[in-house]
């Protein structure tokens, strides 16, 4: 337990770092930082598969996306930079105190939850559920991935 | 058989409030394109871990498993076609804020 409460205070602490540095470059790298330290907290809970994906898709391919993204664009001039980070200061030094006052919050309004373990006869294996229980879903997979192949496509002929 | 989870998951929905809002002020208060697809990316983050930590208290991790993965493939493909938009964008208008959107036609 409290080896899940420290990897929930750096997640938590590595998303509010993806949101307020200044750098794009730095908060592509802190969300890539938040997504493994997901990854080994669902290790921790028994889900190694959604893990893998986890680490390998979000932690690696978004990553990859973000940081290219950011490559093809060109730096600020110092000036100007300066200008914006004072600017973003001045806009995000309100979340910290937000968060504080939802901790608070949350802590005067939970309450005893009481959960109903499932029957014997639940499937366990994933496998299973994917492909005999969800298999709609994997259509539904199919379908979205052929859209944003097309969309991507569509968004490249439009540049030539 | 009922079990007193209080604890468990009160710790869990306390963060995953926390990275929610992480997201969605970074969504609401950012001029920037790029931040605005970090921001979503941190709710997608904060949405996952609900699904496994629901999947642990009720005790079918195999189900929340197989819809974190869903989750995964939709939101490669959101990311994927949103940098192609951003991209666009900053060719168009050779910067990254939102604000000069105004300028689109339509």
């Amino acid at each position: 337990m409290n080896i899940i409460l420290v990897l929930l205070i750096c997640m938590a602490l590595a998303g509010l770092w993806a949101v307020m540095t200044s750098l794009l470059l730095r908060a592509a790298i802190a969300l890539a930082l938040t997504s493994a330290i997901l990854t080994i907290i669902m290790f921790r809970l028994g889900a190694p598969l959604a893990g893998v994906f986890e680490l390998s898709v979000c932690a690696g391919l978004i990553s990859v996306v973000f940081i290219s993204v950011i490559s093809l664009t060109h730096r600020l001039p110092l000036q100007e930079y300066l200008k914006r980070r004072q600017s973003r200061i001045s806009r995000f030094i309100f979340l910290p105190f937000i968060l504080l006052a939802a901790v608070i919050i949350i802590f005067f309004i939970h309450k005893p939850i009481l959960v109903t373990l499932p029957a014997m006869g639940t499937i366990t294996e994933v496998r299973s559920v994917m492909w005999d229980v969800r298999r709609l879903d994997l259509f539904g997979q199919i379908m979205v991935l052929l859209a944003g192949v097309y969309g991507v496509l569509i968004l490249f002929k439009g540049r030539q | 058989m009922v079990i007193d989870f209080s604890q468990f998951f009160w710790l869990f929905f306390t963060f995953v409030v926390l990275i929610l809002i992480e997201g969605l002020y970074c969504i609401l208060v950012t001029y920037n394109l790029m931040r605005v697809l970090i921001g979503l990316e941190i709710l997608i983050k904060a949405v996952t871990l609900l699904i496994i930590v629901g999947g642990y208290l009720s005790g079918q991790m195999a189900l929340a498993q197989t819809l974190v993965i869903t989750v995964i493939v939709i939101e490669v493909v959101v990311v994927m076609v949103a940098a192609g938009i951003v991209l666009g964008f900053y060719r168009e208008y050779d910067s990254l804020n939102v604000r000069n959107a105004r300028n689109m036609k339509g």
